[in-house]
């Protein structure tokens, strides 16, 4: 066995990932494991920008960006997160730059700001220019500036390392109350290397999780073939819950039938949105902001004119993203990348014909909770010391039931700089816990279970099942009936899942078994995402149930908690289904009261 | 610079076939894949699949339908799937591109698409190579920014202009795809590559940057930028349209106007 000792160890290297690891490397010894290279990570796929009122094209102030992050989560925020999110953001965007972030520039030479949906000025009265951006490519600047960087502090990388397990041992401890409790402590993490195919243990003192979504649930997603959801996969399995898994966020302009992401900057720069009649839909739906507002409002519509029959093409299931009022000189400027995917893969010319474009599985608002220093919650009231999460796998919640766009970019640089700084302090203090006794054999059982299969079933088959499934009937609308038809179709696929057929039997880069294990995390992600989605009997943000339109303070005004539990009784109850129990987490108000939400 | 735009107006008159229509059409493809693996063979091989592919199809997408539904030990790497992670560079139909930027209807698909891995790395299994050499040479031109400067409070201030300067080597995805294309790089496994003297170039011209001079010395070496023959497969190669070709005679250049 092989074991490998660090202070600190951080799972993932996107953008929260790498920005962690540049304040842990200066500060312990801490190595980053990577499923992909790091610059494969899609931090590099974020196109519009990174809001925070640095106020240099207008006024603006962290506040507003507060309140908007609140409203644009339809009050499912944290607000001391939020409050956090939004004050540290100015320093997030100016560090940045220190490290080299190419911005676009205002005349006076500052960095220049966009407008971006949801955002606005003193609470609502009209869109801000709050997003810091370089052209279409901000995320892909963000990924380099911090792989270079990096670079810089000769930060060790494990690439191609992928992570399968975190080690936990549980201590008995007593509440304040008096209470007996396990308290989880974390040891480390088994990683599986893709080139060799050997496991290797590596012990820490800190563990960060910084592995990204899980957007592959869906099969019409802006996400990555390897968003598999790995990180909070492991976790939830090693039985640390999982908040507001129900709340996914469909962005509105993904090209349509591919769902390859077009940025909202295209509507922050002025386009529109259209449908068969040419009409300027948003106009009836948020009068106020229109193609600007937030981004489950603008999906919902878009779903709706199709279903109301005023979709576009042949089949009548797509709008329009308008492009032709503006100067070509002012697109390729601004929009560069986005229109050339439109050309590359749709054949359309954006100076002259409207994009085809319909609502893309986007980012999971859910995660692994935290606290606003990004310590796991192993329950409402207890953290696991050493144990740390940041970006799109945690859940602060600085989301709630909806992300504002750019916040994830800001989100992973503000909360990952703070979990390397958390991790590696805790790190100076702190003993090794010792290893659990066979720390591999979760890992190795489960690699022999899906290698050693000898049924038919292909896993490329069952996950194009589950991303059917799932696009049908936990889209933009939902109700009871539709997804008890998902849980009833996952039951399936984890009877099937049990007699897949690995072909590739071989030790290296063995990727045919890395997707077995990877439809394994999406299997049981998707099932805790439709379990919370049924109990959740309101619609708020990103989740829209049909049967249940209002949103209902009074019963749901509270985070969902999952937790994996085997004894979970398959009585239909709404609060135990098959494996998984669920409870309910407070929200956290400081300043603002809910309110009707509208734009 | 924002420019103020005019409001669009609420409704217009959309052109008849908008967006495009009708089923999109589908054909058979012939590709031919290099297979290696060595825990099974030492030797190379080609292997031949004939599939059924949609119009909007990529050579990805033909990839995927082999491993998904053929043969699940043909092994290849990606992500994003749209060209801007960097991990699918391959050698399609003799030339470098990324697998999931090339759409099958604009190759010839009456002939047999062959797919290989990047030359000139070593190959480990299919068409993964290994990318070490690369990240090696792109971390010796010291790709970060260095400023010797007091840090200021606020940003650093830099025109439009001097942002403007350096703005087609940012778009750099780390493909490969253009250093192993080059024919020096296959003959002299010292020679930097393109990829690194790119992204030399980003920091060498950005007026933040205080150690263009010390980049300019590393690329001054016998292994640096004067081992380019100007072939121009580098700039014919990249997926992001980097001018790469003319960014490595600015970075020769800036080395003669230093010695002057």
């Amino acid at each position: 066995m092989q074991v490998h000792k660090y202070d600190v160890v951080i799972v993932g290297a996107g953008g929260a990932g790498m920005r962690a690891a540049i304040e842990s490397g200066q500060r312990a010894r801490t190595a980053v494991l990577t499923k992909l290279y790091p610059t494969r990570s899609h931090t590099g796929a974020a196109q519009g920008g990174m809001c925070a009122a640095l106020a240099n094209v207008e006024e603006d102030n962290w506040e507003w960006h507060t309140f908007d992050t609140v409203k644009g989560g339809d009050y499912l925020v944290d607000q001391d997160a939020a409050e956090v999110m939004a004050k540290e953001a100015i320093d997030a965007v100016l560090d940045l730059e220190k490290m080299g972030l190419p911005f676009n520039r205002t005349p006076e030479g500052r960095i220049d700001q966009r407008r971006f949906g949801g955002h606005t000025r003193d609470h609502g009265k009209a869109p801000v220019r709050r997003a810091c951006y370089a052209a279409d490519r901000t995320g892909h600047m963000i990924l380099q500036t911090l792989y270079q960087n990096c670079v810089k502090h000769n930060v060790e990388f494990y690439n191609e390392y992928y992570v399968l397990d975190l080690l936990t041992v549980e201590e008995d401890a007593v509440r304040a109350d008096g209470t007996p409790y396990k308290q989880k402590r974390v040891a480390g993490v088994v990683s599986y290397d893709l080139a060799s195919g050997e496991l290797h243990v590596f012990q820490a003192k800190s563990v960060v999780f910084a592995s990204g979504g899980a957007g592959k649930v869906f099969k019409t997603t802006s996400n990555a073939h390897t968003l598999t959801g790995d990180g909070m996969g492991i976790a939830f399995r090693r039985g640390i819950p999982l908040e507001d898994m129900e709340f996914f966020q469909f962005h509105p302009t993904g090209l349509a039938g591919l769902g390859i992401l077009l940025s909202e900057a295209a509507r922050g720069e002025g386009a529109i949105l259209r449908n068969s009649e040419g009409e300027r839909f948003m106009e009836r739906y948020a009068p106020t902001i229109k193609d600007l507002a937030p981004r489950d409002i603008v999906a919902r519509s878009m779903a709706n004119e199709v279903r109301e029959g005023r979709g576009c093409g042949p089949n009548k299931d797509y709008v329009l993203l308008d492009l032709t009022h503006l100067e070509p000189a002012h697109i390729d400027a601004k929009l560069p990348d986005i229109t050339e995917f439109a050309r590359t893969y749709l054949g359309v010319e954006p100076y002259t014909e409207p994009v085809p474009v319909f609502p893309t599985a986007h980012y999971a608002m859910g995660g692994i909770p935290t606290n606003i220093t990004t310590e796991v919650l192993q329950d409402n009231d207890t953290v696991i010391p050493g144990l740390y999460a940041a970006g799109e796998v945690a859940c602060v919640s600085v989301h709630g039931s909806n992300r504002l766009g750019t916040n994830s970019l800001l989100d992973i640089n503000v909360f990952g700089k703070r979990a390397g700084i958390a991790a590696a302090e805790y790190a100076k203090t702190a003993q090794f816990v010792e290893l659990p006794e066979n720390p591999l054999g979760y890992t190795t059982d489960l690699l022999d279970i899906a290698r050693n299969g000898t049924g038919d079933e292909k896993v490329a088959q069952i996950r194009k099942e589950l991303q059917d499934t799932m696009d049908a009937n936990m889209q933009v609308f939902r109700t009871a009936d539709t997804l008890n038809q998902v849980l009833r179709d996952i039951a399936s696929f984890e009877e099937r899942y049990k007699h897949i057929n690995v072909q590739d039997k071989g030790k290296r880069f063995n990727l045919d078994l890395l997707e077995a294990v990877e439809l394994g995390f999406l299997l049981e992600l998707a099932k805790v995402m439709t379990v919370a989605a049924l109990h959740r009997e309101e619609s708020r943000g990103g989740h829209f149930r049909e049967d249940f339109p209002e949103r209902d303070d009074e019963k749901f005004m509270k985070h969902s908690m999952a937790y994996k539990d085997d004894h979970a009784p398959a009585d239909g109850s709404a609060e135990s289904i098959a494996g998984i129990r669920l409870a309910t987490k407070p929200v956290v108000f400081t300043r603002y009261e809910p309110m009707v939400r509208k734009y | 610079m924002t420019a103020e735009i005019a409001e669009p107006a609420s409704r217009v008159e959309l052109p008849a076939g908008v967006g495009g229509g009708g089923e999109i059409p589908t054909f058979d493809v012939h590709m031919r894949v290099r297979r290696y693996n060595p825990e099974v063979s030492g030797e190379a091989t080609w292997d031949d699949f004939h599939l059924t592919m949609y119009g909007t199809d990529r050579v990805l997408d033909a990839l995927h339908k082999v491993k998904w539904e053929m043969d699940g030990t043909l092994s290849f790497r990606r992500s994003c799937a749209h060209g801007v992670c960097g991990s699918d560079a391959m050698r399609i139909n003799g030339r470098n591109r990324l697998a999931c930027k090339t759409l099958l209807k604009d190759l010839d698909t009456s002939k047999p698409i062959t797919v290989e891995p990047i030359k000139g790395l070593p190959v480990e299994k299919d068409l993964i190579v290994d990318m070490e050499p690369f990240f090696q040479s792109y971390r010796e031109v010291m790709p970060f920014l260095i400023n010797k400067g007091h840090e200021p409070t606020r940003e650093r201030l830099q025109s439009a202009e001097d942002r403007e300067r350096f703005d087609d080597t940012t778009k750099c995805i780390l493909c490969a795809a253009c250093t192993s294309s080059c024919p020096v790089f296959w003959t002299d496994g010292q020679y930097f590559g393109p990829a690194a003297i790119v992204n030399a170039h980003r920091f060498i011209f950005d007026s933040r940057d205080d150690a263009g001079d010390m980049r300019l010395e590393i690329l001054n070496d016998k292994e640096g930028v004067w081992r380019c023959r100007t072939t121009f497969n580098c700039t014919e190669a990249c997926p992001r349209g980097i001018q790469v070709t003319q960014a490595i005679a600015e970075v020769k250049q800036a080395i003669l106007a230093r010695k002057v």
